[in-house]
């Protein structure tokens, strides 16, 4: 059958085809994603139910207050709101340019005979499960950080109140620079796609115009794909807001929202893998939940902008890589 | 392209077989205990569910193990998914008995389906671990202890500590206070005892398995604040005793309620177990016991289990197993570090235990 045979065909008895099997086959398919729709909603609803008593108690005052005291009942979330943003803004603000730097090398400058083992290098550093990471922070990282890294910093910009302060080597910093290790792949992945995207013809007209390899990178590459990579960074900050095993060992977990970097901070999802186990009092694994509640909105905003900027990207000339 | 992935998916596959291979040679045994135990698999095997607290799991390990020696038919499944874990399953009947290290509430038992009985089956101490270079013995006592940890005592050679320290040269260092982040039953015992022996601890940060923590970093476990001493120089913290003994760690002597410095044993822990008062539903606190030879530190971790038990068989295997563990098991919970439970409490649990209805 020809185009318009092939589309008259489908337009006259749907997508799913004449043939039962076929219908069938749509049918399955249509209850496997329902499936995982529903159960997105069947999570959402579930924190929404077991966060009730914390929501009616508290109402908007838990997101600006950053008491947090089981005991006596006082319970605010600022502060886990607080470390996740700012440990997220650290790894990106150390994982994008390595990024994006990676993917400019990986589809412009690397020879060929370099890509493949770098491609699989990166999707290594993807698979490492996190808490083997967390171990290795401990015990590697964060003396490294107390003892080199943190008191150089504190004498170049100890000026800054970024800067200043005790230093323990456990802190923002440290659980920022866990969670930058652990978005380098996916924004490295997602970038690489994306710039590979990108049409020659572009870099073609570049060059043409006597452009040198950095000029063409900047201005037909990078500049072309500005959007997609930014959603590349969003997909990698979904990610980031998300640890929780390595960061809670390197973070300190001190609920507290003090300036400095090198203090020790607080994260939503690490106060959840500490204390929810043990919460015993209602009102307690109410909050509990409810800052599940929280963790899950920032989430699902995060990646649904990133899916957006992506797609309004791509457009119709490139499929989403996932 | 099938030669390009071979070239790469060989040498990963074959580098994963050689450490599974490495690792099975490499492998201890020691797991392989209950649930390889040639047992008449004909007969009906009883499975007996268990969950809470992480600080009696060892010893529940142990225990497990070597009854199967005693009761084949028997098998247990313990999950350390915490104190807090445990009361809510046993609360919510799914699993047969729940260990803990702190005891349930009034308003957690008024919810229950039916009596709860606490039987203490393990006592542990917490020894007040520290990381300062050349690792001096130090001494402590319940004031400078509660200035520590409420952020009163801030560098190492501040007067308080050098009083009690007259031969030791403290460093300048800064106190770096170290607590457990998680909800734990050894944060309840260690706040037991900063209540019992600080007005100003009790009012404004109180007791529970978590709390507001005026100052110090959070690490996760027993191991997540041992982890944090050895990095840190200058930390302190607390841990269980045998988390501290097996991992060399230093730890101090603490001024006990009679006036006397005791380190952290197990025959201190057992003196103190001794010496405190035990009601007669062994809901107890042993912090800051008298007697002159009682560590103030310590507490016991129970194992709840419902009066009236719905299932006859499965109920008196478990009535049977606690009456082995809490006799004849406290030998094996000593090889981990565990103080005994002196004879007196034995039998006082024997007599609860026989209250038990099928």
């Amino acid at each position: 059958m020809n185009e318009t045979a092939v589309k008259r065909e489908m337009e006259t008895v749907g997508v799913g085809g004449r043939h039962f099997g076929d219908r069938v086959f749509k049918g399955v398919t249509l209850l496997m994603a329902l499936a995982i729709f529903g159960l997105v909603i069947l999570i959402a609803s579930q924190l929404l139910r077991g966060s009730q008593l914390s929501l009616h108690k508290f109402g908007w005052r838990f997101l600006t207050t950053s008491d947090w005291d089981p005991v006596n009942g006082k319970l605010g979330a600022l502060a886990f709101i607080y470390g996740t943003l700012v440990t997220s803004a650290i790894a990106l603000f150390i994982a994008v340019p390595i990024s994006i730097a990676t993917a400019v090398y990986l589809t412009e400058l690397a020879p060929l005979w370099l890509r493949q083992p770098l491609i699989m290098f990166i999707e290594l550093l993807a698979a490492i499960p996190s808490v083997i990471l967390g171990l290795w922070g401990i015990f590697v990282m964060v003396p490294f950080l107390r003892d080199h890294f943190d008191p150089w910093l504190q004498k170049l910009f100890g000026f800054l109140p970024l800067f200043q302060g005790p230093i323990y080597g456990i802190g923002m910093l440290a659980g920022g620079i866990i969670v930058a290790i652990m978005a380098i792949p996916i924004i490295t992945s997602v970038s690489r796609e994306i710039l590979r995207s990108v049409p020659g013809l572009q870099r073609e007209a570049a060059y043409a115009l006597g452009a040198t390899r950095w000029e063409v990178t900047r201005i037909a590459v990078l500049s072309y794909a500005k959007k997609g990579l930014f959603g590349a960074v969003i997909l990698g900050l979904g990610r980031a807001l998300g640890e929780t095993m390595a960061v809670t060992m390197v973070i300190g977990n001190a609920p507290q929202i003090v300036a400095s970097l090198l203090a020790p901070g607080y994260t939503l999802a690490s106060v959840l893998a500490n204390e929810f186990n043990e919460a015993v009092t209602p009102l307690y694994l109410s909050s509990l939940f409810e800052i599940g509640l929280v963790l899950l909105g920032l989430t699902v905003v995060v990646n649904a902008l990133a899916q957006l900027l992506l797609k309004t990207f791509a457009g119709p000339t490139v499929k989403p890589q996932h | 392209m099938r030669k390009r992935i071979l070239s790469i998916f060989a040498p990963s596959l074959l580098l994963v077989l050689f450490l599974i291979v490495s690792c099975s040679k490499s492998g201890a045994p020691a797991s392989g205990g209950a649930a390889a135990e040639p047992t008449n698999t004909l007969s009906a095997q009883i499975l007996i569910n268990g969950a809470g607290s992480t600080f009696d799991y060892p010893a529940f390990s142990q225990w497990f193990h070597a009854y199967a020696a005693i009761d084949p038919n028997v098998q247990f499944n313990y999950q350390s998914i915490g104190s807090g874990g445990g009361q809510h399953q046993l609360l919510n009947q799914t699993v047969d008995f729940g260990a803990s290290d702190a005891p349930m509430t009034d308003e957690a038992m008024a919810g229950a389906p039916g009596k709860i009985l606490h039987i203490p089956v393990v006592v542990g101490g917490e020894a007040i671990c520290y990381n300062l270079p050349g690792s001096p013995k130090l001494k402590f006592d319940a004031d400078t202890l509660a200035g520590i940890y409420l952020g009163q005592i801030t560098k190492w050679n501040d007067p308080k500590i050098a009083v009690l320290n007259p031969d030791v040269k403290l460093p300048d260092l800064p106190l770096v206070v170290v607590h457990r982040s998680d909800g734990s039953g050894t944060t309840f015992i260690f706040c037991d005892y900063l209540c019992h022996v600080s007005p100003t601890w009790a009012n404004t940060v109180g007791k529970s398995t978590s709390v507001k923590w005026p100052v110090g970093l959070g690490g996760k476990g027993n191991e997540g604040v041992a982890g944090q001493i050895e990095q840190l120089p200058g930390a302190i913290g607390y841990v269980e005793l045998a988390y501290a003994i097996q991992n060399h760690m230093t730890y101090a002597e603490i001024k006990n309620a009679a006036g006397h410095f005791v380190p952290c044993t197990l025959d201190t822990v057992s003196a103190a177990l001794a010496t405190a008062q035990i009601p007669e539903d062994f809901r107890f606190s042993m912090v800051n016991a008298p007697g002159d030879n009682s560590y103030p530190i310590a507490g016991a971790s129970w194992v709840l289990i419902y009066q009236n038990q719905k299932d006859p068989v499965i109920g008196k295997k478990l009535v049977a197993f606690l009456k082995w563990a809490i006799t004849d098991g406290q030998k094996l919970s000593t090889q981990l570090d565990y103080a005994p439970l002196p004879d007196s409490v034995q039998q006082r649990e024997l007599k609860l235990l026989d209250t038990v209805k099928y």
